[in-house]
């Protein structure tokens, strides 16, 4: 019986010590979170005299309602809003276009090979190295000639450039799992190119559309050098809208209002992987189709 | 008109030769198996009939009609793969009823069909189901239905029962003899088991390393083999290959066989041209297991030969008692009924049956005639 039971706590001993480690770092990174959802509900006397931690004693939602409309951004005076809409407006056509070119890419490069393939594999995947700052000049001077700079097109079209390199190597590393022969089969059947995407390839590839979005959502969503670069006024994305109102010299520090601001910054991204967060663990992993 | 006619076929892979000069040429509703080992290029002569991949040269021609610039889907043909190749987004119903619906058949029409296939194959039950949700042979017969759907000209096979059990491969194996014996369509079917080749088909071309080694019926190629490859192909157990040297035995000639201490000169009847200019010299002695047995009663004497030979292991197989024994300081083969087998150590009659013995050239391997 001493025998069963030796093995039996040590599991349990093992168990209690994993979830207090997954405990303590659950605590450290919702700590911030905490933070700021706090001091977004406190007014700006609380705040100075109270305790950072300390749950809010007079409930307020006023620093949210000015931080949405009437916060102060240099010089213009019209919250967030905005800015939240810019950032809607070019974040969901960009991460639409990136993963359905990526897919479209990953599609043509595994099941319709040629000679140039791998090259061009190759090619794509240098650009998931290149840093943001190297592409600034030529970005900028390619938006000229398009007549699309410091729009939200130009946004677009910068992320879903800068994006299709990820997207692709999500696309072509999950197809290069599907059995050609299903292509094949499709072919003899009598289905064109793109027939087969539509109707066989795209149906299977749900899990890694869900990683591709997930992804750039994220990133575009949360890019700030693009949207200082390659926007001006009215047309920046709220991250540099977010930037522009905390760094507002004008007047008192509202933190109340700073902290309302940043979580509307982040809130998408945040609804975005509650409501994906699963498939984009599943997707990562997923393997092979087995037909 | 053949129903499929393959003229000179080359193909390379980045300068390696897959197919070298590929001939063939069958009937209408006749079953050709392509068998070979690992690697012979048997898929990929699969892939330039489908059109799935270019050929560098020569002509394939289907129905009488040259397809080498068609496209798969105008070559009229249908393609059961190894992997089943379902499409797991789809239900059976929709796998079926896919090619008809690309080929623009009318919905009503395309229902009937996939009716009347499903009860061919008896998968009526099974329409609704997605392909995860079926066992490997009921998505092999899925994948034989989406082809019998299209109704084609020529049906192409590619080791489409190796991923089965052995019990499921044999009666698979049954169901796909009855199925084309019903519907008398042309079929072109891959496998590396020559059990399968031997009972399926009207004609075998074995082929090694992009080359068709011998093309002919299942029971030619089994008797007659053009050269060793063929012969150890063919057959379960292989054929006995027994290197002796050639002796000059009265007017006609011999082979020397030497087991434990004792030396015999096994006459060599019908090709004394062929051994009278390598006296002294060793040739290949292929001899099946079924030909070396128990002395059988009453059989015509002339073609048999027998000797006491002693066995080293026995091996049953249930039906037949196979028998080692050594010659040359080879191990060969013989197959006894259970009843005339005797006990390891102990020395047995076996009666050669020369009727159907072959001989090969020891160094090309060719078949001496
Ligand atoms: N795309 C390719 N590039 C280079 N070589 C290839 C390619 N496809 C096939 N080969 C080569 O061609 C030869 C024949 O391949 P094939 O698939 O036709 O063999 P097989 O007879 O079907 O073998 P198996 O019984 O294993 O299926 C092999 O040696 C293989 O390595
Ligand atoms: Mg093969």
């Amino acid at each position: 019986m001493a025998d069963a039971s030796n093995p039996a706590t040590g599991t349990n001993l093992g168990r209690v010590l994993i979830y207090a480690a997954l405990a303590l770092t659950c605590l450290y990174y919702l700590l911030p979170l905490y933070v700021m959802v706090v001091t977004s509900l406190k007014s700006l006397d609380e705040i100075r005299t109270g305790n950072l931690v300390a749950p809010p004693q007079n409930l307020t939602f006023d620093p949210w309602i000015k931080a949405w409309s009437s916060a102060c951004t240099g010089v213009n005076c019209g919250g967030m809003r905005g800015y939240f809409m810019n950032s809607v407006m070019f974040t969901i056509p960009a991460v639409m276009l990136s993963t359905l070119i990526g897919a479209a890419n990953g599609y043509v490069m595994t099941m319709w090979r040629s000679r140039f393939s791998d090259i061009l594999f190759a090619a794509l995947m240098m650009g998931c190295f290149i840093p943001f700052q190297v592409v600034l000049l030529p970005m900028a001077r390619t938006l000229g000639v398009l007549g699309i700079a410091n729009s939200v097109l130009g946004l677009v079209f910068v992320h879903t450039v800068y994006g299709l390199a990820f997207t692709t190597l999500f696309f072509r590393n999950y197809y290069i799992t599907i059995p050609d022969e299903l292509v094949k089969a499709a072919k003899i059947d009598g289905a064109g190119f793109f027939l087969i995407f539509r109707r066989i390839i795209l149906p299977l590839s749900i899990p890694i559309i869900v990683v591709s979005v997930i992804w750039q959502f994220t990133q575009v969503w949360n890019d700030f050098l693009f949207g200082v670069v390659f926007s001006s006024g009215e047309s920046q994305p709220i991250t540099v809208a977010l930037n522009n109102l905390v760094n507002t010299s004008t007047g008192v520090k509202e933190y109340n209002v700073n902290m309302a601001a940043a979580i509307i910054a982040a809130l998408p991204t945040l609804f975005v992987y509650v409501v994906a967060g699963k498939h984009f663990v599943r997707g990562l992993t997923a393997g092979a189709v087995k037909g | 008109m053949s129903a499929l006619s393959i003229r000179e076929v080359r193909k390379a892979h980045q300068g390696t030769p897959i197919l070298k000069g590929i001939n063939l040429e069958i009937e209408d509703g006749e079953f050709l198996c392509l068998v070979g080992p690992s690697g012979c290029g048997k898929s990929t002569l699969l892939s330039m009939i489908a059109g799935l991949d270019t050929i560098d040269s020569g002509e394939v021609s289907i129905g009488g009609r040259v397809v080498n610039h068609l496209s798969p889907k105008d070559r009229d043909i249908a393609m059961v793969f190894q992997s089943y190749a379902l499409y797991p987004n789809m239900s059976v119903r929709e796998n079926v009823s896919f090619g008809l619906e690309i080929r623009k058949v009318p919905q009503a029409e395309r229902q009937a069909i996939v009716q009347r296939v499903a009860q061919t194959l008896q998968m009526e039950h099974l329409l609704d189901r997605k392909p995860s949700q079926l066992s490997g042979g009921q998505r092999q017969r899925v994948a034989m239905g989406r082809a019998i759907a299209r109704d084609p000209a020529l049906f192409l096979f590619d080791e489409p029962l190796s991923n089965l059990d052995a019990k499921l491969r044999v009666e698979m194996r049954t169901e796909i003899k009855l199925l084309h014996k019903r519907m008398g369509t042309t079929i072109v079917y891959v496998t590396h088991d020559q059990i399968e080749a031997m009972t399926l088909s009207d004609r075998i071309a074995v082929m090694r390393a992009g080359e068709v080694q011998q093309f002919a019926s299942p029971q030619e190629i089994y008797d007659n083999p053009v050269n060793l490859f063929v012969a150890g192909f063919m057959g379960s157990p292989s054929m006995n290959f027994i290197r002796a040297k050639v002796e000059t035995q009265g007017a006609g000639f011999g082979l020397r066989l030497d087991t434990h201490g004792a030396s015999h000169l096994m006459p060599a009847q019908g090709i004394d041209a062929a051994l009278r200019s390598r006296v002294g010299q060793e040739v290949i002695f292929g001899v099946r297991p079924e030909q070396i047995t128990h002395r059988p009663d009453g059989a015509g004497a002339d073609q048999l030969h027998t000797l006491r030979l002693p066995v080293e292991l026995v091996e049953p197989t249930g039906p037949d008692t196979l028998l080692l024994v050594p010659i040359n300081g080879q191990e060969v083969t013989c197959r006894v009924h259970p009843t005339h087998a005797c006990a390891a150590g102990e020395h047995l009659d076996l009666t050669f049956d020369l009727s159907k013995a072959v001989y090969f050239d020891a160094k090309t391997e060719q078949r001496l005639l």
